[in-house]
């Protein structure tokens, strides 16, 4: 056999299956997963009413003029142009944003992680009541409003009563009131908050560890508990390693209800401002949805592009 | 005294076991630990600390200026007072409780078994569109809910089931995260477990029951706690008009917000809404813990 026919034949057998490939195996492949799509439809059925269909209106109405009481007019790019070329305030909510999200998130998923590693070092009854006690924060509701009272601007506020009297300040501070130290009280105040969804996930992800991993790994000459943790745990917990990202991402870039309680909305000279905040303004105080949705819009793109980022960091733990 | 006798080195077990298999660890790591554990736990605690001290206060110490978080002659008359007004209701009490079951109830049951039915296949089969539906539920995430509040009412109007518990119900059913977290987990099964129960004949709703349910268990009692705590907070006021319909949530924020008379009872019900989804997850949450130790199911 010459090498063209031989050369011919495999093309033939290569063209016959992607033929195949194009016509019969979607219709095949879809027919051999039957169960599979049974098994998805209720939820994926919900999913599309409840959240595709909101999603993709909201989208559509980003580009329109939308007052919630008139039928929504066309507004093109209007919105967007008006979002970035007009709006300062909208300029400057961003960047704080990107602030809090670019200190909040990977510190707050460093500590979830941290903590939740260290709460699995302990006897099984120890680790649910330190479980609850971290995890407290977010499980009380508008339990944040402790923080009104440790940063209350006068005397009685306890931080700043605790300052004056070790002597480090003659005079309260203005903390909420005065735009130098809103957004690092914030921050503050986050990072304290944050140890939620991620947390408990990560405590979960411990516990399905293989055992036997570490001890093969003290075989293989792992030395300490930081190795351990590098080498055998983090590689082994990774699908919840994503999941902790992305819920850190959906919640330090949609921070707002702490710095409407805290600080209000709008806050001093807009030092609190965040996306959501703005976009809070423009949706339920002066009913522009249209403009909102643009709000909405920008923010989802950017979460987006953070979240592709972030899984490809995250590729990399234990390598 | 059989029964002693069969559960004492049970429990001797049961706390030494941990410490025999923990390799690899020092005594001075332990102490770093245990000081970061003890300092970053104070301040945790702190809105624990709080709530519990606020509902014990007399009304006199609630008002107190400045504020001391330290109750001094607690009193259970916040609970009175509270119950007091539960009884004036106009809608007996009852009836918001039987409301509140029924959408916590369905809403997380729901959830945690359709989301867990829908991760199955997109963790372990191969099909086609399986990308793009999980990279939908992982994107809708990140969109601000804030802003889809408006179209899902208008969406809810459409089907007809305003006014109706299913409002409540069938949205909280397909929310994103449970889905994911499932998915998650599952991921990690090895794919060998269900390779064999399908050569004995197992169909895939039997292998999901019985082999993929119970090894994820952690990932199951967690979402639990998050949908309760998420169900349980919501006061249900953008779609349940009739009084009978609301859940106690929204009773109890409708006295908690009854101005300075009612500041005693108020306390009381932030204490009762914290402390049922608390008790709730101190439940689930040992049942998550204990999964550890019982659980060799990996190959």
């Amino acid at each position: 056999m010459s090498v063209a026919k031989k050369e011919m034949q495999t093309e033939m057998t290569y063209d016959a299956a992607a033929i195949a490939k194009r016509t019969g195996k979607l219709g095949y492949r879809i027919k051999k997963n039957k169960s599979s799509y049974f098994m998805m439809g209720p939820y994926f059925i919900l999913f599309f009413f409840f959240t595709v269909l909101p999603v993709v209106i909201s989208i559509l109405l980003s580009f329109t003029y939308f007052n919630m009481l008139e039928w929504p007019t066309w507004n093109g790019w209007g919105n967007y142009v008006k979002l970035f070329l007009e709006d300062d305030i909208f300029l400057v909510s961003l960047k704080n944003t990107l602030i809090f999200a670019v200190i909040t998130g990977p510190i707050s998923y460093l500590l979830c992680l941290l903590f939740a590693w260290i709460i699995n070092e302990f006897s099984s009854k120890v680790r649910t009541v330190l479980t609850l006690i971290f995890y407290a924060p977010s499980i009380c509701g508008n339990a944040y409003l402790v923080w009104s009272l440790i940063l209350s601007s006068d005397r009685y506020g306890y931080l700043n009563g605790f300052l004056i009297k070790l002597g480090f300040i003659d005079e309260q501070i203005l903390w909420m009131q005065d735009a130098n130290y809103i957004l690092p009280c914030l921050i503050v105040v986050q990072l304290w908050l944050s140890l939620g969804t991620g947390f408990l996930s990560f405590i979960a992800g411990l516990q399905t560890v293989d055992k036997s991993l570490y001890e093969a790994a003290a075989l293989d000459g792992v030395k300490n508990r930081w190795q351990e943790l590098w080498y055998v745990t983090l590689p082994a917990m990774k699908p919840q390693l994503m999941f902790g990202a992305v819920m850190q991402i959906t919640q330090s870039f949609a921070v707002a209800d702490i710095s409407i309680m805290l600080a209000g909305n709008p806050s001093v000279n807009y030092a609190g401002a965040t996306v959501v905040t703005h976009l809070l303004d423009y949706g339920s105080t002066r009913f522009e949805m249209g403009y909102a949705s643009a709000i909405a819009t920008v923010l989802f793109l950017l979460m987006v592009g953070t979240n592709k980022l972030v899984q490809k960091l995250l590729g990399r733990v234990g390598e | 005294m059989a029964k002693i006798r069969t559960e004492l080195p049970k429990k001797y077990h049961f706390w030494n076991k941990p410490r025999e298999k923990k390799l690899n660890r020092s005594v001075a790591g332990n102490g770093l630990l245990f000081l970061i554990m003890g300092i970053c736990g104070i301040f945790m605690a702190l809105p624990l600390v709080m709530i519990i001290n606020n509902c014990l206060k007399p009304l006199d110490e609630i008002y107190q200026y400045p504020p001391q978080i330290f109750v001094k002659n607690p009193t259970f008359e916040n609970f009175t007072d509270l119950f007091t007004i539960m009884n004036d209701s106009w809608v007996p009490f009852s009836r918001y409780i039987l409301n509140t079951i029924i959408i916590t109830g369905f809403g997380t049951v729901g959830h945690v078994i359709l989301a867990s039915l829908a991760a199955y296949p997109l963790a372990k089969h191969d099909f086609p569109g399986k990308k793009t539906l999980f990279n939908m539920v992982v994107l809708s995430m990140m969109f601000s809910w804030q802003v889809t509040q408006i179209p899902n009412y208008m969406i809810i109007s459409w089907l007809g089931i305003n006014n109706n518990y299913l409002a409540l119900i069938l949205p909280a059913c397909a929310f994103g995260m449970g889905l994911y977290l499932m998915k998650q987990f599952m991921e990690q099964l090895p794919t060998s477990l269900m390779e064999s129960a399908r050569l004995d004949g197992a169909s895939e709703w039997k292998i999901f029951w019985k082999i993929v349910m119970p090894n994820v268990k952690p990932a199951w009692l967690t979402l639990a706690i998050f949908q309760f705590q998420q169900m349980w907070g919501n006061t249900g006021a953008m779609f349940l008009r009739d009084e009978q319909l609301k859940p106690l949530q929204f009773a109890l924020q409708q006295i908690a917000a009854g101005g300075t008379a009612r500041a005693g009872a108020a306390a009381a019900v932030t204490f009762i809404v914290a402390a049922v989804p608390i008790i709730f997850f101190l439940c689930c949450q040992s049942n998550v813990l204990e999964t550890m130790t019982t659980s060799g199911m990996k190959d």
